[in-house]
């Protein structure tokens, strides 16, 4: 394995953790702050890549699609907190379970009645196609290091909203103490709409963002969902920094694994053993690294509550 | 918290001298387990195969459920993995018909192991399978509560989906298929209606199983557990044992649903990995009514009811099953049963 | 005098720098109740529960029937006879007072995994626990939902699990709180009674039934004790008055 394909394989993990780190974000969010399990974040998810997709093919531009991805998921965010989700909060987390998966199914069936089950798929925008040589001379798609430095952006501003803006007070107040920021006068019943459609906006990104480079189809978000949910075991409930920390473990373990396990294997087993144990083994690395954060530190790596 | 099937008054008050007649809800249960016998049987007389086997495949679903129910219902542990369990036992009947109609031994080391084609022992292996994996995948999750719990046992199944899919021995992505259904001493399993009548026996006797675990000192101490785990402490009682003990029978009660399953379309795939899966049997659970003995095939039957009615008007059918499972979760809680045998709830 | 029953040596519990407990040694002996009295966050709350060991000391040691309680979990202590009531009622809201008390008789008879009778047609733990709810003056209620009991009366099903634990020391805690003085004083009837089953650890803001019950009195403030002695000593203390009583007046 040459040097130029892992590091390679390294930007592309570190690609794939922060997209994932923009779902988990939202739903940690919204686990901390409001207490509530939403299996739809990745119906949100879904919601903004056929909006870029749909927006993209009328009117020809990628910005326009990538603007109202995060409009269409923030709006769709919002619709459904004000008419479901604001229902369960007090709810306990079987009945949270059960309507959002209610929520999933209609999420998916109606795009799928509008849209028709074929992926449909997304032009990188011109001014990002083709690919740039790195220091080293690596050639790596322009795209794929643009969206890089979209998902380090967000993350800063992310934790610049938390740590230094009124919402973000509002909102640690919130995790802390929920009666407590009633008390101090916040209408708590705006904060979570903001809270849930903000995460909404990041899900909604990410769709369009990694639907440009694979395809957009119904069911899209659920894998990155439940990859979303790892994230968060690992880093801990409600913690911004643990779903940073383990989306780019779960990222980076992902990718390399696919690339290194085979390898590894091949060196004492035939090479076509070798790529079926070591495939099957790398689909599963992520998820024992999970089990391992869980029997060392069952609250996550950043979380205060197990 | 969820309604219970509660230990029956009968035996709390221990002034009451006379047999008391049979309650609403027993009588509910009892339609529910002959409407869905009379059901296959009527379906065979007028020569409908495909309703048998309908009502066939409820029966497979309810004892999923069933399993399901023991640790949700009574244990109060919302797992959504139970898939995994299911696919597992799947895989188990797939793989052990496989071997035994190629003729070669699954392993001969440490010993030897062969295929089979016989469901008693293609069951019993299923069931061994569904605990250890349960036994696993429960020391581990339980280690959490809540949302942690529901996420770690989402993403343990998810784990096994992907390994089966990734794993190419036994067809991978694309199933293995069982060329001849597997046979059962004294029975004709391709004949529906004997198929039909052995799947009815079991539910009976997994049904009949959980209710007795219910009454036991296991099932006082697992209900316990549901409502009040510190209580449960203070009375000597650690909550940790029970719940796993609870998880490991029902992983193999899932299990088992899940060899007749492949059994049933003589097929085993991925799919009965799904996390969708695990999501369907907890919404058995909810429209049937958490908590209650027969939850699972109320649940079960309305379900496959709505598939085959709704899905002949519209493909779009989940759209609305959406709707209403939205409504059934936000407005009535109880259930199917609920509303049949009356509120049993407290609080 | 006779040999304590439950011995707490030396323990001492932090909170980072907050000293819940202080270095507290008391102990109860047969038949007396024990009161122990503090202003709020005075940590007496904090004090029962390592004695009960859902918390573990930073440091001391607990001792009951001479022999020590270190390593030795909640549910293991319940079953040597350590039997507790919480601050605020809790029971199996769902489950009848019949299945409640029945549920402690289990615990207290060590054996759970059995999967084939009807626990509830057991007659050595029906009967047992049909002891308990009378003693506790619940008879003819068995049959209710615990969650449709009155205040007082989830205090008495407390009560009646804690009888069911065959128990050699009583911990309860605040089990007046919420009551109408009528019922508190049959509850301390009850207590009164109680004594001779096994000594008890009480932990109670009313006043009046403290030193109306209690053989002796120790006084926790700030998670340090600082007097012990019976009801009249606790009285005539001035350091008592002064932290404690004087702010009650």
């Amino acid at each position: 394995m040459s040097t130029i394909l892992l590091i390679e394989q390294l930007l592309n993990g570190l690609q794939s953790g922060l997209m994932l780190f923009l779902m988990a974000a939202g739903l940690t969010l919204v686990f901390g702050v409001m207490g509530l399990i939403n299996l739809a974040h990745g119906s949100l998810y879904m919601v903004g890549a056929f909006a870029c997709a749909g927006v993209a093919a009328a009117t020809g531009s990628f910005w326009l699609g990538l603007a109202a991805s995060i409009a269409a998921a923030a709006a769709a965010g919002a619709i459904v907190e004000v008419a479901v989700i604001r229902r369960l909060y007090a709810r306990d987390h079987l009945d949270q379970v059960l309507a959002t998966f209610a929520l999933i199914l209609i999420f998916s069936e109606g795009t799928r009645w509008l849209y028709g089950s074929f992926p449909l798929y997304l032009n990188v925008p011109p001014s990002l196609s083709g690919s740039v040589t790195l220091p080293g001379g690596i050639q790596y798609s322009l795209f794929r290091l643009a969206i890089i430095g979209a998902g380090l952006a967000v993350a800063v501003g992310l934790f610049l909203l938390i740590g230094k803006t009124r919402i973000g007070v509002q909102v640690r107040a919130g995790e802390a103490d929920r009666e407590m920021i009633a008390a101090l006068g916040v209408d708590i019943r705006r904060l979570y709409t903001l809270v849930f459609a903000l995460g909404a906006a990041l899900a909604g990104m990410a769709g369009a963002l990694v639907g440009t480079i694979q395809s957009v189809q119904v069911g899209m978000g659920e894998p990155v969902l439940i990859l979303a949910f790892v994230v968060i075991v690992i880093g801990g409930i409600g913690s911004i920094k643990g779903a940073l920390v383990g989306a780019l473990l779960v990222g980076l373990t992902d990718t390399m694994g696919r690339v290194l396990l085979p390898s590894l294997f091949d060196l004492f087993m035939e090479t076509s053993a070798a790529t079926s144990v070591g495939a099957a083994l790398a689909s599963m690395a992520i998820y024992i690294l999970m089990a391992l954060v869980l029997v060392v530190r069952p609250g996550g790596l950043f979380g205060a509550r197990a | 918290m969820s309604p219970v099937e509660q230990i029956p008054a009968a035996g709390s008050e221990p002034m009451a001298a006379a047999p008391a007649r049979p309650s609403r809800a027993t009588l509910v249960n009892a339609a529910l387990g002959l409407g869905l016998l009379a059901f296959g049987l009527g379906a065979w007389a007028m020569g409908e195969v495909f309703m048998v086997t309908l009502a066939t495949k409820v029966a497979i679903l309810a004892i999923a459920g069933a399993g399901l129910n023991l640790v949700l219902g009574y244990g109060g542990l919302v797992s959504f993995g139970h898939a995994a369990y299911f696919g597992l036992g799947g895989y188990t009947a797939g793989i052990l018909a496989h071997h035994a109609l190629n003729y070669t031994p699954l392993f001969e080391w440490p010993f030897l192991f062969e295929g089979t084609t016989s469901m008693p022992v293609i069951w019993l292996t299923a069931m061994v399978i569904g605990a250890l994996a349960a036994a696993a995948i429960g020391a581990l999750s339980l280690r959490t509560t809540g949302v942690y719990f529901i996420m770690i046992t989402l993403a343990f199944g998810q784990m096994i989906f992907y390994f089966a899919i990734s794993w190419p021995a036994y067809g991978g992505e694309d199933g293995l298929p069982i060329y001849v259904r597997n046979g059962f001493p004294g029975l004709d399993t391709l004949d529906p209606l004997h198929f039909f009548g052995l799947v009815w026996a079991v539910l009976m006797a997994v049904l009949g199983g959980i209710a007795m675990l219910a009454r036991s000192r296991f099932g006082l101490a697992l209900q316990a557990a549901r409502q009040n785990r510190q209580r449960l402490m203070a009375v000597g009682i650690r909550p940790g044992g029970v719940l796993l003990t609870a998880f490991v029978i029902s992983g193999a009660i899932t299990a088992l649903a899940g060899a007749l399953y492949a059994d049933l379309n003589r097929f085993v795939s991925p799919s009965m990995l799904s996390w969708h899966l695990s999501g369907e049997l907890l919404v058995f659970l909810i429209l049937g009514g958490t908590g209650r003995l027969f939850a699972p095939l109320a649940g079960a039957g309305l379900y496959i009811a709505l598939e085959h009615l709704l899905g002949g008007v519209s493909d779009h059918w989940q759209f609305f099953f959406g709707l209403l499972l939205l409504a059934v979760v936000l407005f009535a809680r109880g259930g199917v049963i609920g509303f049949l045998a009356g509120g049993k709830r407290h609080g | 005098m006779a040999d304590p029953i439950l011995e707490i040596r030396g323990l001492s519990k932090s909170f980072g720098a907050l000293k819940a407990t202080d270095d507290v040694t008391l102990d109860l002996r047969p038949g007396e109740i024990h009161a122990l009295i503090g202003p709020n966050g005075a940590g007496k709350s904090t004090l029962i529960k390592q004695v009960t060991g859902e918390i573990a000391p930073d440091a001391g040691e607990v001792r009951l029937s001479g022999r020590s309680l270190a390593g030795i979990d909640a549910a293991g202590r319940a079953r040597l006879g350590m039997a507790r009531s919480f601050q605020v009622s809790s029971v199996a809201a769902e489950f009848t007072v019949m299945q409640n008390v029945v549920l402690a008789a289990q615990g207290a008879s060590g054996v759970t995994f059995r999967f084939f009778r009807p626990v509830m047609r057991d007659e050595g733990l029906a009967g047992r626990a049909r002891d308990c709810i009378a003693q506790a003056g619940l008879s003819g209620r068995e049959a209710v939902p615990a969650a449709e009991l009155a205040h007082g009366e989830r205090r008495k099903l407390e009560i009646a699990m804690a009888l069911a634990l065959e128990p050699r020391v009583f911990l309860l805690d605040e089990p007046m709180a919420g009551m109408g003085s009528e019922g508190a004083t049959a509850l301390g009837d009850l207590l009164d009674r109680l004594r001779h089953r096994a000594p008890i650890l009480l932990v109670e803001h009313d006043m009046d039934a403290v030193f109306r019950l209690s053989d002796r009195i120790s006084v926790l403030v700030y998670g340090r004790v600082v007097a012990t002695g019976t009801p009249d000593e606790i009285r005539g203390n001035a350091e008592v008055q002064r932290v404690y009583l004087g702010e009650e007046a």
